[in-house]
């Protein structure tokens, strides 16, 4: 049992100074303090692991310093639990007073600390997803600099059609609203380019058995897509495996099906597997190459989507800080600069636009064997995608949010 | 095309749920000649039934797949309950550990086989359930609430062990080699490790039904079942008839735990997963009836393949309602002998 | 006038230390504890009508606390006002609790507990795969707490003062309920429930009443949460929820007034507070709810009090012997 003696002592330094009345402004040479909100027990574990090691990593590297002033990290933990995660959030809040927070990790713990941020005015770069965060309903303390749901899916229906030449498809994903946004923005993608997606499948998100839905899969189609989450892609397509499934039907995979985390637990199976993501551990540029090979050094594994997630957050946050001159106390310049912030990071140059999403680099992924073990080699690039693909903001935003039924499917069989 | 009001909004309603009619699109229908139009639509629809066929046939012979892997999850869980009346709330702690367990030994670091992996696994299951109920369960013999709830708090502690031990990946391992592969007939393709699953289950019902049924300490079991008083009257050693059987059904689900795993992997929750199903497999089919939880696993094997397909929406509700029923209309099961 | 009693003055003392909590707990995150505190005190005390009084054992009770909070959410989601929305939930609730009573009160025992987890499964099942309803794992959020007589409740403080009021409305309840000749006709259906036949009660209408009382309480607890969280989703409902406060009722002392609210705070305070420090909670929890069933099963405030007396008979025993001179024999 692990019995956390720094965070005690921080904890209690954080409660003392806390209930002394009246309260302290902190002065400018203080430290800042960093909250990661994040997944360490329960299914999500692995990849919310990844994010502290990625970021400890990062702020190592610096000293734990950023934009002149010490950096004090704060880790909490939801369990994979949206309310939990919304408690935690504001234990970090209010109890150890951080600055800024990155995360949370999944959407629904992002959907369900949405009023809460907005009414601690909590400064936050999420890992999560949740796409209406940054469209509709714009959070204003709120930027991603990760992706939205379908912000990497779209590209790759594009390229699943002019390149991959696929015209009838599939698509399967975890039935929560991450998994509907990926679809939705897959499909219309898909179906504008000339394509038509004949099958939608939504599986529970823990489901032990994924035979019911392998049975109703449509197998005279090109290519299937898979929208899992966590460790259900890995499953899910052991078992498509064993139906004999593998050849007859191309798999293709979202930006969290085949992550690099659940790569290491798999075999030759994989190789071929063409998948999507804002970031890959094969990414040629001087900053990826370095962070690869250290997180590699460290924990005997590459990088994937949650490491790079904090590590490019963390990047952002110390551009922004840069930019200010270290003055986080100033919330609305902080959230004004990072829109307007351009930096280079591990994932390539990245920039936000008006709602406080990235605009980034989206890279088309192929698994091969590299010095022996599985890797996700960048096939193609797509530059400067933004959150709205190639359609007009406006018009994208006149529409209702992606979800299970919208875009309505059309050609469905 | 989508249809597009002057002020730029959608005019199309989001359909409901994807239908399995076939729509095909207008475009070509307008495109074809009469003749072409009647024979793509007839041919459409013989692949339209045959596709049909074969998800039932798929959805069929997968449901007889799970309802086995079911069976041997619920055998021993019906012996604790018809023995000594207790739910026992850590069968599905049982099944997961055992299953951790087994995968661990199949590591290349240890490299059992699989099914001396199973085995083992199977014996070190029984050798904590025992302990487990020699030393806790025992302390409160006759108080069925507070072992019941004995048993749900043992649970988290061993969820949460699982995870401190395993971490959150899932760990699926191969099944053995000489069970890869599918099976093709009727249109069909079906896993071959499956298939053997159901033969493994059908193996486990003999031999504990030779068990119960023609030997010595199957009667003793038996009349424990029946009436545990007098069973003590007439000489039983019927305490440790209990260390024996609680022992035995851990044993049992570890088995289960480890022949599941290249099916559904193991993962933390699972134990959560698996649990209600036993539950509804037994009370179904009756306690302490292994017939019973024989056929009761096969019925949910069904209700649960053909419910996720058709119904997903209501999947849960549809496996827990005959058991709701059960326990309302007919409690002691299809086949359970006497009131709970 | 009441004697100043031991009890009373502890009683009072309490009172005074709960009503002052925004005061001395320095954190504003505290008093929100606090607050989840006194509304798991309430979801308790209720399941606690069943437990300890009806000796009736319910692993389904979350059911009935999400329907409370789902029926609420969903109600304000569409545009309905608060009083509305709470008088639904209640209604709904009530609805709910019916039902589970009329399946459930077929059997007792081990019947029972099986037929109000399923209950208990049913829903959550409906709560998690029934998105088009509940939304499923994303949840059901709500914008605003509700303003009673035009006081904000957004702030944690004005909260916990609100929860401590329906709290101690929830006590005073429990107290009349106990005190009752409901109450003791329910405990006597514990006891023995073929003589209170015999004796001309109608035991089922007895334990039906009960359970309607039971869920009226529920889902006040359940509309405290939703506003407390101002979220709600499927992990409310599920078996681990049921059990969670099954293990309050029970590891605080069933069928005592304390005990479910001291159970409550062991549950909440180790949920959100040590888990801050101790990574593996969960497995804490465990621990004690088995240490707990194993060596004290009448639960910690009755045991705390046995040993207590016990302690005090011992120390009593001694002090003669003290007193008197040397020579004097033991």
């Amino acid at each position: 049992m692990k019995f956390d003696r720094r965070r005690f002592i921080e904890a209690a330094g954080a409660g003392l100074s806390a209930s002394a009345l009246p309260s302290l402004v902190r002065a400018q040479s203080g430290p800042i303090r960093l909250g990661l909100m994040t997944v360490k027990t329960g299914p999500l574990a692995s990849g919310g692991i990844d994010m502290e090691r990625a970021l400890v990593q990062y702020l190592k590297e610096r000293n734990y310093t950023m934009g002149g002033r010490k950096v004090d990290l704060f880790v909490g933990d939801s369990g994979g639990v949206p309310a939990q995660a919304r408690t935690k959030i504001q234990e970090l809040v209010e109890r150890d007073k951080i600055h800024v927070m990155i995360g949370p990790l999944d959407t629904a713990s992002a959907l369900a600390a949405d009023d809460y941020i907005r009414q601690a005015q909590l400064l936050t770069l999420s890992v999560a997803a949740a796409e209406d965060m940054t469209q509709r309903k714009p959070n204003p303390w709120f930027t991603r600099g990760t992706s939205t749901s379908s912000q990497s899916a779209q590209p790759l229906a594009d390229y699943c059609y002019k390149t991959l030449k696929h015209q009838r498809m599939v698509t399967i994903a975890d039935d929560i609203a991450y998994g509907h946004e990926m679809c939705a923005g897959f499909q219309r993608v898909f179906e504008d380019s000339g394509g038509k997606i004949v099958q939608k499948l939504f599986s529970p998100l823990t489901v032990p058995d994924y035979g019911t839905y392998i049975a109703q899969l449509k197998t005279n189609v090109d290519g299937i897509f898979l929208g899992f989450a966590g460790s259900n892609g890995f499953r899910y397509f052991r078992q498509f495996n064993e139906y004999g499934l593998k050849g007859k039907v191309n798999v293709v995979g979202g930006m969290t099906a085949f992550d690099e985390a659940v790569l290491r637990n798999m075999g030759d199976e994989a190789l071929g597997i063409i998948t999507t993501c804002w970031y890959s551990a094969e990414i040629e540029n001087a900053i990826n190459k370095k962070f690869a090979a250290n997180f590699r050094v460290d924990w005997n594994y590459d990088p994937g989507f949650y490491a790079a997630a904090t590590y490019v957050e963390a990047a952002v946050l110390e551009a922004t800080l840069n930019a200010i001159k270290g003055n986080i106390e100033d919330k609305q310049a902080f959230m004004k600069a990072v829109r307007g912030i351009k930096v280079d990071t591990a994932r390539g140059p990245v920039s936000f636009d008006r709602y406080g999403n990235v605009v980034g680099s989206v890279y088309i992924r192929k698994v091969e064997r590299k010095e022996g073990r599985l890797v996700n080699r960048v096939i193609h690039t797509y530059p400067n995608v933004s959150q709205f693909w190639t359609y007009e903001e406006k018009e994208f935003l006149a529409n209702p949010v992606y979800a299970r039924d919208y875009p309505p499917a059309r050609y469905l069989e | 095309m989508r249809r597009v009001s002057k002020d730029g909004r959608l005019l199309d309603r989001p359909c409901c749920r994807p239908s399995r009619r076939a729509h095909p699109s207008p475009s070509a229908q307008e495109r074809a000649p009469q003749d072409e139009v009647r024979n793509s639509s007839r041919s459409q629809l013989k692949i339209e039934k045959r596709s049909r066929m074969t998800l039932w046939l798929t959805l069929a012979v997968n449901s007889i797949a799970f309802g086995g892997l079911l069976f041997l999850l619920s055998a021993g869980f019906s012996l604790i309950f018809g023995l000594m009346r207790i739910p026992n709330l850590m069968h599905g702690s049982f099944f997961m550990l055992g299953a951790y367990f087994g995968v661990t030994l199949m590591l290349p670091a240890v490299g059992a086989n699989f099914w001396v992996a199973a085995l083992a696994s199977a014996v070190a299951m029984a050798i904590i359930g025992a302990g487990v109920e020699r030393l806790l369960l025992r302390r409160l013999a006759g108080q069925e609430l507070a072992q019941v709830l004995l048993t749900l708090g043992l649970s988290f502690i061993v969820s949460d062990l699982c995870l401190m031990i395993w971490t959150g990946d899932p760990w699926q391992p191969l099944a053995p080699a000489e069970l890869r592969g599918v099976v093709r007939a009727g249109g069909i393709v079906f896993p071959l490790y499956r298939l053997a699953v159901v033969v493994i289950a059908v193996a486990v019902a003999a031999a504990l039904w030779l068990l119960v049924d023609w030997t010595r300490l199957g009667a003793m079991i038996r009349a424990g079942v029946d009436d545990a008083p007098i069973a003590r009257v007439v000489g039983i050693r019927v305490s440790r008839l209990f260390t024996l059987v609680f022992a035995l059904g851990a044993a049992l689900a570890a088995f289960a735990g480890v022949v599941g795993a290249p099916i559904l992997s193991v993962y933390p929750g699972l134990d959560a997963d698996m649990l209600p199903l036993a539950l509804i497999v037994v009370i179904l089919g009756g306690t302490g009836s292994l017939l019973g939880a024989l056929v009761g696993s096969f019925l949910i094997g069904f209700l649960y393949n053909f419910g996720q397909a058709r119904f997903p929406d209501l999947a849960y509700v549809i496996l827990f309602l005959p058991m709701l029923l059960v326990l309302v209309l007919r409690p002691q099961g299809l086949f359970g002998k006497g009131g709970s | 006038m009441t004697r100043v009693t031991a009890p009373n003055a502890a009683f009072a003392l309490a009172l005074l230390g709960l009503s002052t909590v925004p005061l001395w707990v320095g954190n504003s995150y505290y008093v929100d504890v606090a607050s989840q505190i006194l509304l798991f005190a309430v979801f308790a005390l209720a399941l606690n009508v069943l437990v300890g009084y009806g000796g009736l054992v319910s692993l389904g009770h979350a059911g009935l606390f999400a329907v409370s909070g789902y029926t609420a959410g969903l109600m304000l989601q569409a545009g309905f006002g608060h009083a509305a929305a709470i008088a639904g939930a209640v209604l709904v609730t009530l609805l709910a609790s019916a039902v589970f009573a009329v399946l459930a009160l077929r059997s007792t025992g081990i019947g029972f507990l099986m037929i109000t987890l399923a209950l208990g499964q049913i829903l959550w099942g409906i709560a998690y795969r029934w998105a088009d309803l509940t939304n499923g794992d994303n949840g059901v959020s709500i914008s605003a707490r509700p303003a009673p007589f035009g006081i904000s409740l957004s702030g944690a403080p004005s909260f916990y003062y609100a929860t401590l009021v329906v709290f101690l409305f929830a006590l005073a309840a429990m107290a009349a309920f106990e005190r009752s000749p409901f109450g003791a006709s329910l405990r006597g259906t514990r006891d023995q429930a073929r003589r209170m036949t015999a004796l001309g009660y109608n035991v089922w209408l007895i334990r039906f009443l009960a359970f309607l009382f039971s869920g009226f309480w529920c889902s006040v607890a359940g509309l405290l949460y939703l506003y407390n969280k101002q979220f709600i989703s499927p992990q409310v409902s599920a078996l681990q929820a049921s059990a969670e406060v099954l293990l309050m009722v029970i590891s605080g002392g069933a069928a005592t007034l304390l005990g479910p609210i001291a159970g409550a705070a062991v549950v909440v305070i180790m949920k959100y507070v040590v888990s801050a420090y101790v990574v593996r909670w969960n497995l804490v929890l465990g621990v004690i709810f088995v240490a707990i069933i194993s060596f004290m099963p009448e639960g910690l405030v009755p045991g705390s009090v046995r040993i207590w007396g016990f302690a005090r008979r011992r120390w009593r025993a001694l002090r003669p012997a003290r007193k008197s001179a040397s020579g004097a024999p033991p």
